[in-house]
C-alpha cells in the first residue's frame, strides 16, 4: 500500500496546487511534494516491500533500479522550479505546476506498473499532461513544437496500445487466460501464439520507442525539447524517456521467456546503433543548442537500447546508465535554459560569448558538455565503457566499431556547438539586456548539483546501486 | 454473442471510413467519425452475455464521448477558423478512396491468413480495425487540415479499440475505462492546441507550420 502513496501523493499534489488561489505562493508545491516522494522513494529503495505476483502496480526490483533516480532529478528540478516561475512572473503558472506534479506521479505509476494495459494508461498520461509543460512560451514556434508531438507521439503511443492487444491475444491464441500482468505472460511463456507475439513486438517496439525517441520515430524530440522551457526538458529527457525505455525492458522480457530473446534482442540491437548513428549525424549539422540536447538524448537513448541488447551484463550496464545519463541530461537543459534565458536565442546564429554574458551558466554548460560525451570522472564514461565490455565480450566487433564512431561524431557535434556559443566576443539577440537575467544561487545550484552527482556516480558508485541493478537484471532476464 | 449485428455494425464503420476518406467537406468528415464512434460504441452490448452495469456505462461513455462530445468541439474549431473544404491535399480524393478501398479488400484478406481463435474467425472485427487504422493513417499523411487530421487520428484509435474489442471478455473493465478516459482526453487536449494554432498562426493549414526544421 505504501508504494502507492509515490502516485497518489503527486496527484493530490497536483489536484490541490490546481485549485490553490495564490500564483505567487503555488510553485511552493513542486518541491513541498517533490521532497516527501524522494524520501519515500528512497526509504523504499533501501527497505524494499514485498511484491505479490498478480500486482497492478508495485515497487518491484525493476522500479527500485529506476525510481528513486527519475524521482531524486525532480526534486531537484522542482528547487529550480521555484526561482524560473518567478523570474516568468508574468505568466500564470496554476496549469503549469499542476500538470508537472501530475507527470512525476504518472511517471511512478509507468515504472512500477506490472500490467501492460496500465502501463498504457500511465504512459499516455504522461505524454498528454506533458503538452500544457511544452507551450507554456505560448510563442507560435512552441504551438508548432506542441502540435508535432501531439500528432507524432499520439501516433506512437496508439500503436503501443494496439501492440499491447496483440500481447493479450498472442495469449488468448496459446490458449492463455489474456491475463495483460507481465508475470502472468512470462509464465505462460513458450506457449504464446507466436505470430501475434512477433506482430506485438514490432509495435511496441515502434510504439514505445517512439516514446523514447529512437531514430527513425525521433522527430517530435528536437521540437519539443527546443521549445520547452528547460526545466521540463530535463524532466523529459531523463524521466519520461526512462518510463518508455523500462516498458521495453518489460516486454524484452516476456519475448525472453516465450523464447523469442535473440529475435528481440537483434531488433533492439540495430534500432539502438541507427539512432546512434542519425543523432551523430546530426548533431554534426545543428546550430542550436536546446536542439542539440534533443539530439544527445536521441544518442543516449540508442545506447540503452544498445545495452538492452546485450544479455544481462548490459542490461545491468543500461541501468546504470540510466542513472548517469537522467543526472548529466537534467544538468544540460537546467544551464542551457538559463542560457537560452540570458541570450534570447539559443541559435548559433545569433548567440556567441556567452562566458561574458553568463558566466556561471557557460561554465556548467561547457562541464556538463564534457560529462555528456563521456570524459572521466562523470558517470557516462563509466556507464559506456560497460556497455562496451558488454558488446566486446558478447563477440559484436562491428557493433563496437560503429558505436565508438557515432560516440566521436557525436562529442565534434556537441563540442562545435558549445565552444561555439560559449567563446568569442559576446552577442546576443536581446541588443540591450531587457529584464537582465541574473544567475542567482536557485537557477545555477540545481544544474551543479546534478552534475556533481554526475560525477559522483562515476568516481564512487555505492555499492547498494550495483546490487539494485543486478536484483533488477535477475527479475528481467530470470526464466520462469 | 449476436455475431450478425456485430457484423452489420462493423460493415457500416468500414462504410464510413470510405465515407470520410472520399469528402472533401471537414464538416462531413466529422459527421463520419461522429457516426463511426456510436456506432463503435453500441458494440460492447452485442458482445457481452449478459447485462452488466460496468459494460453498459463504458458502452454509454463510449456513445456520449466518441459520438457527441468529441465532434461537438471539433465542429466548434471548425466554425471558429472557417474551414469547410480541405484544400489540394497531398493524397486527393480519389486516390486516397481508391487505396482505402483496396486496403479494405486487403485487410479481409489479412485477417484470413492471420492465425485466430475459432470464435473469431467469421467475424469481421479484425477486417474493420485494419481497415479503420489504414484510413486513419492515409488523413493523417494525406491531408493538410489540422481538423482533418484529427479526423483521421480517431478513425485510427478506433481500429484500435476494434481490435481491443477481441479481448473484451478478459480486459478488466476498469483497464478499459482507464484506455477511454485518456483517448478523451488526449481528444480534448489535441481540441485545445488547435485552437491555439488557429490563434497564433490565424490558419489552421499544418503545411504553414514549418519554422523547426533542420
Amino acid at each position: 500500500m505504501i508504494p502507492l502513496l509515490l502516485i497518489l501523493l503527486p496527484l493530490a499534489g497536483a489536484t490541490l496546487a490546481a485549485i490553490w488561489p495564490s500564483d505567487r505562493m503555488r510553485p511552493w508545491f513542486l518541491p513541498a511534494i517533490a521532497a516527501p516522494h524522494t524520501v519515500l522513494a528512497w526509504v523504499l529503495m533501501v527497505h524494499p516491500p514485498e511484491v505479490t505476483d498478480g500486482e497492478w502496480f508495485g515497487f518491484d526490483a525493476v522500479a527500485r533500479a529506476v525510481l528513486p533516480v527519475v524521482s531524486l532529478l525532480f526534486l531537484i528540478c522542482s528547487a529550480y522550479g521555484v526561482p524560473y516561475l518567478r523570474v516568468r512572473g508574468e505568466r500564470p503558472n496554476r496549469v503549469f505546476v499542476s500538470t508537472l506534479l501530475a507527470v512525476i506521479g504518472l511517471m511512478s505509476a509507468g515504472l512500477m506498473a506490472r500490467h501492460l494495459g496500465v502501463l498504457w494508461i500511465a504512459t499516455e498520461g504522461v505524454t498528454l499532461a506533458a503538452v500544457p509543460l511544452l507551450h507554456f512560451n505560448r510563442t507560435p514556434r512552441a504551438f508548432e513544437a506542441t502540435w508535432k508531438y501531439l500528432l507524432v507521439g499520439g501516433t506512437g503511443i496508439a500503436l503501443s496500445l494496439l501492440g499491447s492487444f496483440c500481447l493479450g491475444y498472442a495469449s488468448l491464441q496459446g490458449n492463455g487466460s489474456g491475463d495483460l500482468t507481465f508475470h502472468a505472460l512470462a509464465h505462460q511463456g513458450a506457449t504464446l501464439s507466436r505470430p501475434w507475439l512477433l506482430i506485438a513486438w514490432v509495435l511496441l517496439l515502434v510504439g514505445y520507442g517512439t516514446k523514447m525517441g529512437l531514430a527513425p520515430m525521433h522527430t517530435w524530440k528536437p521540437d519539443a525539447y527546443g521549445e520547452a522551457p528547460g526545466l521540463v526538458g530535463a524532466i523529459l529527457a531523463g524521466g519520461v524517456t526512462t518510463v518508455a525505455f523500462v516498458a521495453l525492458l518489460r516486454v524484452r522480457s516476456v519475448l525472453g521467456a516465450a523464447g523469442e530473446g535473440p529475435m528481440a534482442d537483434l531488433t533492439l540491437l540495430c534500432i539502438g546503433l541507427f539512432s546512434v548513428v542519425v543523432a551523430s549525424l546530426f548533431l554534426l549539422g545543428t546550430r542550436d543548442f536546446k536542439r542539440m540536447l534533443a539530439y544527445s538524448s536521441v544518442e543516449h537513448m540508442g545506447i540503452l537500447s544498445v545495452g538492452a541488447a546485450l544479455g544481462a551484463p548490459g542490461i545491468g550496464a543500461a541501468l546504470f546508465h540510466v542513472w548517469t545519463n537522467s543526472l548529466t541530461k537534467g544538468s544540460l537543459f537546467l544551464s542551457a535554459g538559463n542560457l537560452r534565458r540570458s541570450a534570447g536565442s539559443a541559435s548559433m546564429d545569433d548567440v556567441r560569448g556567452l562566458a561574458r554574458i553568463a558566466p556561471r551558466s557557460t561554465r556548467l554548460f561547457v562541464a556538463g558538455l564534457f560529462a555528456v560525451t563521456a570524459c572521466p570522472p562523470f558517470g557516462i564514461f563509466f556507464s559506456e565503457l560497460r556497455i562496451l565490455r558488454a558488446a566486446f565480450d558478447g563477440g559484436h566487433t562491428v557493433v563496437t566499431a560503429v558505436f565508438l564512431l557515432g560516440l566521436l561524431f557525436a562529442f565534434f557535434g556537441l563540442a562545435r556547438v558549445v565552444l561555439g556559443v560559449a567563446y568569442g566576443p559576446p552577442r546576443s539577440r536581446a541588443a540591450t539586456p531587457r529584464v537582465h537575467f541574473s544567475e542567482t544561487a536557485g537557477v545555477i545550484l540545481p544544474s551543479l548539483l546534478l552534475l556533481a552527482l554526475s560525477a559522483w556516480m562515476g568516481l564512487y558508485p555505492p555499492a547498494l546501486l550495483e546490487s539494485l541493478w543486478s536484483a533488477a537484471v535477475a527479475q528481467l532476464v530470470a526464466l520462469p | 454473442m449476436n455475431a450478425s449485428g456485430l457484423n452489420l455494425l462493423i460493415a457500416v464503420a468500414m462504410g464510413l471510413n470510405l465515407l470520410a476518406l472520399g469528402s472533401g467537406r471537414v464538416s462531413s468528415l466529422i459527421r463520419a467519425v461522429s457516426f463511426q464512434g456510436m456506432a463503435l460504441g453500441a458494440m460492447p452490448f452485442l458482445l457481452s452475455h449478459e447485462f452488466s452495469p460496468w459494460v453498459t456505462l463504458v458502452a454509454v461513455a463510449t456513445i456520449v464521448g466518441k459520438g457527441w462530445v468529441i465532434p461537438l468541439l471539433l465542429g466548434r474549431a471548425m466554425r471558429a477558423a472557417n474551414i469547410e473544404r480541405e484544400t489540394d491535399p497531398l493524397i486527393g480524393f480519389v486516390p486516397s478512396l481508391l487505396l482505402g478501398a483496396g486496403g479494405t479488400i486487403a485487410a479481409v484478406g489479412l485477417a484470413r491468413i492471420l492465425p485466430l481463435r475459432p470464435e473469431h474467425a467469421g467475424s469481421l472485427l479484425v477486417p474493420g480495425a485494419l481497415a479503420s487504422m489504414l484510413t486513419g493513417f492515409i488523413l493523417l499523411i494525406g491531408r493538410n487540415k489540422a481538423l482533418s487530421q484529427v479526423c483521421g487520428y480517431l478513425i485510427l484509435e478506433n481500429g484500435i479499440y476494434l481490435f481491443g474489442l477481441l479481448l473484451i471478455h478478459t480486459t478488466p473493465l476498469l483497464v478499459e475505462a482507464g484506455i477511454l478516459l485518456d483517448v478523451t482526453v488526449g481528444v480534448f487536449v489535441i481540441g485545445i492546441i488547435v485552437d491555439r494554432i488557429q490563434r497564433a498562426f490565424d490558419t489552421l493549414d499544418t503545411r504553414k507550420l514549418t519554422v523547426l526544421r533542420e
